[in-house]
């Protein structure tokens, strides 16, 4: 494309939805549109600086992604809004209600409090990547569905990945542990008994598999 | 607080892969916080509350991870997870408090992410000062948690010097029962300060709630042998079963024979600004029977002298109560 076609076309290509969406498209955008909205002025230079981006590679559910993350950014922040994987919610934003519970290196923890440039060497694991390559579901989420788990479903994704956690920790879990287990999930529907139904059949569908 | 949805304000981040360098980092600029498992500092971030331009992330200092044997204890790194710690089968069978403590910290997310040195020096969670209000403690010149009205049910009932918010740390009262010493490193090279000393009231500065000033890192936790397979005795108290602060809790290490009681470390924990060392009752129940008998006059002591507020005089029985258990020697 010429300058001259670029310079045409300007005037009337930008609405603000496509302003937004340009923003959302590159990261260099939001970095400066971040500090036009800080209190402090540009002269606070080092963080300032901050607000670039890096173009830093991820390992998500086995794929390795290439993506401009910003220094404060959480690793929900880039998993929903950067690579789309939206089976991440974001409840709380705050360590709380466990919404945004993902596998890192098999392990769980909050999306939302952790910064994404502390998993560059490690590996991620969301709802997403739980079904295997030919659709078959992972015994978690056939025994969610099985149980019927779930009345409205937004805590489910975050419960799952505390229950594919327990499952691999802890191949015969009792109630109890169960419970435990899933202490750091919240769901407001107050489906905690199905939900423990769910990863009791949940551990027993994964002992089958092995 | 509101939950704002959006980006945390910009930062610098700084993800150094050694304890000179992070010194380094933190020595060459203003504004500076250390960032750990980051559980306490993102609420913080994320409220604008505080707001630093330089954030030094530890996650990459491998010598601040992991438990190691050192001479006839233990050595444990800052950085280590709470899961670790817990789990640690060195941990576990010698030092079954600090175990259990961080255990019952939070929940599994929490433990997984966050780290021993985090839990120690995590802000209080007072909430006035917590949802920004300007508080002593925030710079201000009132303490909201203490006047006739407050709401101060979790707050403190002894220790109270203008601020009377309590320390929420369950591994800190773990680890002055075990006699544990931290070790603390700036340029000018490292101090080591005993578990009891490591926390600051606010008589002494009530904006800190440890001795660590900006540029000091807590890089170690030693625990001597000391206290090695005594009898244990651990109670966290606290409004659910699960993910929540203690009321109050006590730790306690106790060393026995023939059912008397040949020395003991006692600390609770929630009721004051610190974790509160029970030397009293350590001096009143060496060579006492560990019966309830004792118990009672151990509780009795610990308690002498606090002072609730409008809220919380349930925490004096409470705290009593824990006090007597753990020296009768109830099954934890």
């Amino acid at each position: 494309m010429s300058d001259a076609e670029i310079t045409t076309e300007t005037p009337t290509g930008h609405s603000r939805r496509t302003f937004i969406k340009g923003v959302i498209a590159t990261g260099a955008v939001v970095s400066s549109s971040s500090h036009l909205f800080r209190a402090r002025s540009l002269s606070a230079s080092a963080a300032v600086r901050a607000s670039m981006p890096r173009m830093i590679s991820l390992d998500v559910n086995g794929v390795s992604r290439s993506v401009d993350v910003m220094p404060q950014e959480t690793l929900a922040m880039t998993l929903r809004y950067k690579l789309g994987l939206t089976g991440t919610k974001l409840g709380c934003d705050r360590a709380e209600c466990g919404a945004c519970t993902v596998l890192v290196d098999g392990v769980s923890h909050y999306a939302c409090s952790m910064l994404t440039n502390t998993v560059r060497d490690r590996s991620v694991t969301t709802i997403e990547g739980l079904e295997s390559a030919d659709g078959t579901l992972h015994p978690v989420q056939q025994a969610v569905i099985d149980e019927g788990g779930f009345q409205c479903a937004f805590c489910a994704p975050g419960f799952i990945m505390s229950m594919v956690a327990l499952t691999n920790e802890n191949p015969e879990p009792t109630r109890e542990e169960t419970a435990e287990a899933l202490s750091g999930n919240l769901c407001r529907c107050g489906d905690y008994n199905k939900i423990l139904n769910s990863a009791m059949r949940a551990a027993e569908y994964a002992r089958r598999m092995v | 607080m509101a939950v704002i949805r959006d980006m945390m304000p910009a930062f610098e981040l700084f993800q150094p892969t050694s304890v000179d360098e992070a010194l380094d980092v933190l020595e060459r600029h203003d504004n500076t916080w250390v960032l750990a498992g980051g559980l306490d500092s993102m609420d913080w971030f994320k409220d604008r509350i505080k707001r630093p331009d330089v954030v030094v992330e530890l996650g990459s200092v491998s010598e601040l991870s992991g438990i190691r044997v050192s001479g006839d204890g233990l050595e444990i790194g800052a950085m280590t997870s709470l899961r670790d710690v817990a789990a640690s089968e060195e941990v576990r069978s010698r030092f079954g408090i600090l175990a259990q403590a961080a255990a019952e910290v939070a929940t599994p997310q929490i433990r997984n992410q966050g780290t021993l040195g985090g839990n120690l020096i995590q802000d209080t969670r007072c909430w006035y000062y917590r949802g920004g209000w300007p508080c002593y403690r925030a710079g201000g010149n009132i303490c909201y948690a203490g006047t006739p009205r407050s709401m101060n049910r979790e707050h403190a009932v002894t220790g109270q010097s203008r601020c009377v918010a309590v320390n929420g740390a369950d591994t800190a009262g773990a680890l002055v029962a075990l006699g544990a010493q931290m070790m603390v490193r700036n340029p000018g090279g490292e101090r080591v300060y005993e578990a009891e000393d490591f926390f600051i009231g606010p008589e002494i500065d009530i904006q800190r709630m440890t001795v660590l000033e900006p540029g000091d890192l807590l890089t170690h936790v030693r625990i001597p042998g000391d206290w090695a397979g005594a009898r244990f005795y651990w109670e966290k108290v606290r409004d659910r079963k699960s993910w929540d602060w203690a009321l109050a809790s006590v730790a306690a290490a106790i060393v026995e024979s023939n059912g008397t009681i040949e020395r003991a470390r006692i600390a609770v924990n929630g009721v004051a600004p610190t974790p509160v060392r029970l030397t009293d009752v350590e001096d009143l129940v060496q060579g006492m029977p560990a019966n309830d008998d004792t118990g009672m006059a151990a509780g009795e002591l610990a308690t002498r002298g606090f002072k609730p507020l409008r809220h919380n005089d349930y925490k004096v029985p409470l705290a009593r109560n824990l006090v007597r258990r753990a020296v009768r020697g109830d099954a934890a």
